[in-house]
C-alpha cells in the first residue's frame, strides 16, 4: 500500500519516498479497476443495451432483433400502459408519505434521546431486513387476509362488518410498500437529524424560542435535505416494486414493474419492456438530478 | 460521515462508527430538564409502537411456522389450527425448496467473496486518493449512487437485455454476475464509512520503522479495516440471499430461494418456507449482533 505524505511531515520516510515508483501514481486506478470494469460491463453497458433494445424491432417468432430506430415504441408503450404508471406513482407516493410521517418521530427520538442505546434502536429499525423480502410480503398477506389473525379477530369481536376486506385492494399494496420500505426512510432521516449541531438548538432556546418554534424554524429546515433524500430512496424503489402488488393487490391495480416483468419473461416483448424500463429510469434520474440541482450533488451520497 | 444503509438487508454498521461522537452530545438534545409533563411519554411510547409494528410480522412468521395443517394439501392456512413441530422435523421434505435454498446459499457465498474483495479495493481508492491523484473519482461515485438508487426492476431488465443480446444462457453464472454487480457499490459504501476515521499516521510510523508496503498493509491497514470489511461482507451476503427482482430476471432454469417462494405464492406456501425464513432470521440477527460486538471491541 502506498502512503501519501502530508505537506507538513518533517520525518524521514526512508528510501521509498525518493525513488520513482509508477505504482504510486497508478494505485487509485489499479484499486478501482476491477469495480470500475464490473460496473461498466454489468451496469452501465446494460443500460445502453436497454436503450438500444427499445429502439429495435424484434421478430416474435424467431426472437431476432434489428435496429430500426423505432422511437414510436415509447409513445405506443406509454399510451398502452399509462394507467399502470399512474397507479405506480399513486401507490409509491402514498406509501412514501406514510413512511415519512411514521418514521420522522422515531428517527427524531433515536437521534436526540437514543443515548447509549442508539445502535440497539437502529438495529430494531433494520430487523425486517433479516426476513426475506418475499416472505415478509407473504406474511402481510396472512395478516391482512379476511379471516386472518387481525381482521378475523376484529370481525369476531364485532368491530368490523363481516364483509370488510382489505386484501386485493390498493390499500393492501400501500400498506405492504409502507412496511417494506420504512427503514429506507427512517435511516436517512436519522442521519439528517443526528447531524444537527445541538448547540444551534441551545442557541435557539437561549433566544427564547419555544419548543414549537425551535422545531419549525431550526430542526425542520436543517433536515430538509435528509427528508428529500429519504423521499427519493423510498419512492424510487417503491415505484419499480411489483412484489407487493402481485402478492397483496388485486388484478385491477397492476403496477408498471409487473408490466416490465411480463414483457421480458412472459410475452418476450423486449423492445416494449425496454422502453418502459427506460421511462422508469428516466423518472428516477429526474428525481436524482432535481435533488442535486437544488441541494447539491455531494449531499445525497451522505445519506446512503 | 455517518451512514445507515437504507437498502435491502442493511446491517447497522456505520451507526456503530458514529457512536463515539454521540456520547458527548447525548445529554444535550432539545430536552429541557424541567419538563415533567405527561407529554414526555408520547415520543418513547410512539417509538416503541413503531418498533413493535416492525417486529410484528416476524413474530407472525415464526408463529405460523408452528401452525398445524388440517387440510389435505400441505399449505400454511390463514387460520390457526394448533401448535406442531412437524415442519421443523420435516424441514427438507420439499425437494424444490431445499435445493433452491442451497442454491441461494452457494450463490450468496460466491457473490460475497467477489463483491467484498472488489468493493474493498474500490473503497480504499475512494478514501485515500482525491483530486488530481484520482481523476474520474466523481464519475465512479456517481455510478455507485445511480447503481444504488435505480429501481431494481430496471437493473434486472437491463441485465436480461444484455444476456439476451450476447446470447449468454441464464443460470448460476448470470446470477453471480448480476449479484456481484448490485453488491459492489453497497460494499464500497459500507467499507468506506468505516474507514473514514482511519489514522494514517500509524502507517507512516510503520514506514518510518522500515516496513515495506506489503508488511504495512498486512500488519497495520488490514487489521484496522477488518471490521469494515466484515460489515461489507455481511451486507453483500444479506443482499444476495434476499434478492428477488434481479434474480427473477436472470435466473433462467436455476431457481434461488426467493424466486421459488414467489412462485409458490401462486399455489400455496408450504409451511417449510416459514421454517427456512425463521432460520435465516435467526442466523442474520446473530451475525448482526456479532458484527456490532466486533465493532465495539475494535473501534476503527
Amino acid at each position: 500500500m502506498e502512503q501519501t505524505v502530508p505537506a507538513d511531515h518533517t520525518g524521514n520516510l526512508g528510501d521509498s519516498r525518493r525513488r520513482f515508483r509508477p505504482g504510486k501514481f497508478l494505485a487509485p486506478y489499479l484499486l478501482s479497476l476491477p469495480a470500475g470494469l464490473w460496473l461498466l460491463i454489468l451496469f452501465l453497458i446494460p443500460l445502453v443495451v436497454m436503450l438500444s433494445l427499445s429502439l429495435q424491432t424484434c421478430n416474435p417468432a424467431t426472437g431476432a432483433c434489428v435496429m430500426t430506430w423505432h422511437w414510436a415504441e415509447f409513445g405506443q408503450q406509454l399510451s398502452l400502459y399509462h394507467t399502470q404508471f399512474i397507479t405506480s406513482i399513486w401507490f409509491a407516493g402514498a406509501a412514501t408519505l406514510i413512511c415519512l410521517v411514521v418514521s420522522f418521530p422515531i428517527s427524531y427520538w433515536i437521534a436526540f434521546y437514543g443515548g447509549r442505546r442508539k445502535n440497539f434502536f437502529l438495529l430494531m429499525l433494520l430487523v425486517p431486513f433479516f426476513v426475506s423480502f418475499v416472505i415478509r410480503t407473504v406474511v402481510w398477506e396472512f395478516i391482512l387476509s379476511d379471516q386472518g389473525i387481525v381482521l378475523g379477530a376484529l370481525k369476531n369481536a364485532g368491530l368490523l362488518p363481516q364483509s370488510f376486506h382489505i386484501l386485493a385492494t390498493g390499500w393492501a399494496v400501500i400498506a405492504g410498500l409502507a412496511y417494506n420500505y420504512l427503514p429506507f426512510t427512517a435511516l436517512p432521516l436519522y442521519v439528517a437529524i443526528e447531524r444537527i449541531d445541538k448547540r444551534v438548538l441551545d442557541a435557539a432556546y437561549d433566544l427564547y424560542a419555544t419548543k414549537r418554534e425551535a422545531f419549525l424554524r431550526v430542526i425542520l429546515p436543517l433536515t430538509i435535505p435528509g427528508i428529500f433524500a429519504a423521499f427519493l430512496l423510498t419512492f424510487i424503489p417503491a415505484l419499480g416494486d411489483y412484489v407487493n402488488q402481485q402478492i397483496l393487490g388485486g388484478t385491477g391495480d397492476t403496477m408498471i414493474g409487473t408490466v416490465i416483468q411480463n414483457s421480458f419473461l412472459t410475452t418476450l416483448d423486449y423492445p416494449g419492456g425496454s422502453a418502459l424500463s427506460t421511462v422508469l429510469l428516466a423518472v428516477a434520474l429526474l428525481g436524482i438530478f432535481g435533488y442535486a440541482r437544488i441541494l447539491g450533488s455531494r449531499t445525497i451520497e451522505e445519506y446512503l | 460521515m455517518s451512514t445507515g444503509l437504507p437498502h435491502h438487508q442493511a446491517i447497522p454498521v456505520s451507526p456503530v462508527a458514529t457512536a463515539t461522537s454521540s456520547v458527548e452530545t447525548r445529554a444535550a438534545g432539545p430536552a429541557r430538564p424541567r419538563r415533567r409533563r405527561w407529554t414526555r411519554f408520547i415520543l418513547p411510547v410512539y417509538s416503541w409502537l413503531v418498533i413493535a409494528y416492525l417486529i410484528f410480522p416476524i413474530g407472525v412468521m415464526i408463529l405460523y411456522s408452528f401452525n398445524k395443517v388440517t387440510a389435505g394439501l400441505q399449505q400454511v392456512s390463514f387460520a390457526w389450527n394448533g401448535f406442531t413441530l412437524q415442519w421443523y422435523k420435516e424441514w427438507s421434505n420439499i425437494p424444490g425448496l431445499t435445493s433452491a435454498f442451497w442454491l441461494s446459499v452457494r450463490l450468496a457465498i460466491a457473490s460475497t467473496v467477489f463483491s467484498t474483495v472488489i468493493g474493498t479495493l474500490l473503497a480504499l481508492a475512494l478514501v485515500r486518493y482525491q483530486g488530481r491523484r484520482f481523476r474520474g473519482k466523481t464519475l465512479i461515485e456517481q455510478t455507485m449512487f445511480l447503481n444504488i438508487a435505480a429501481p431494481e426492476v430496471v437493473l434486472g431488465a437491463s441485465l436480461l437485455g444484455l444476456f439476451i443480446t450476447i446470447n449468454l444462457a441464464r443460470g448460476f453464472v448470470t446470477l453471480l454476475l448480476a449479484h456481484v454487480a448490485f453488491s459492489i457499490a453497497y460494499v464500497a459504501v459500507t467499507v468506506r464509512a468505516r474507514m473514514s476515521g482511519f489514522d494514517r499516521s500509524l502507517e507512516e510510523a510503520a514506514a518510518d520503522l522500515g516496513a515495506n508496503s506489503w508488511v504495512i498493509f498486512r500488519k497495520i491497514t488490514f487489521p484496522l479495516i477488518m471490521p469494515g470489511i466484515l460489515a461489507g461482507a455481511l451486507m453483500a451476503f444479506a443482499l444476495s440471499i434476499d434478492d428477488f427482482v434481479t434474480s427473477n430476471f436472470v435466473s433462467g432454469s436455476a431457481t434461488p430461494f426467493p424466486v421459488w417462494v414467489y412462485g409458490a405464492t401462486r399455489i400455496g406456501i408450504p409451511p417449510q418456507v416459514f421454517v427456512f425464513g425463521t432460520a435465516i432470521f435467526t442466523v442474520g440477527i446473530l451475525c448482526a449482533i456479532a458484527s456490532v460486538i466486533i465493532g465495539w471491541r475494535k473501534p476503527t
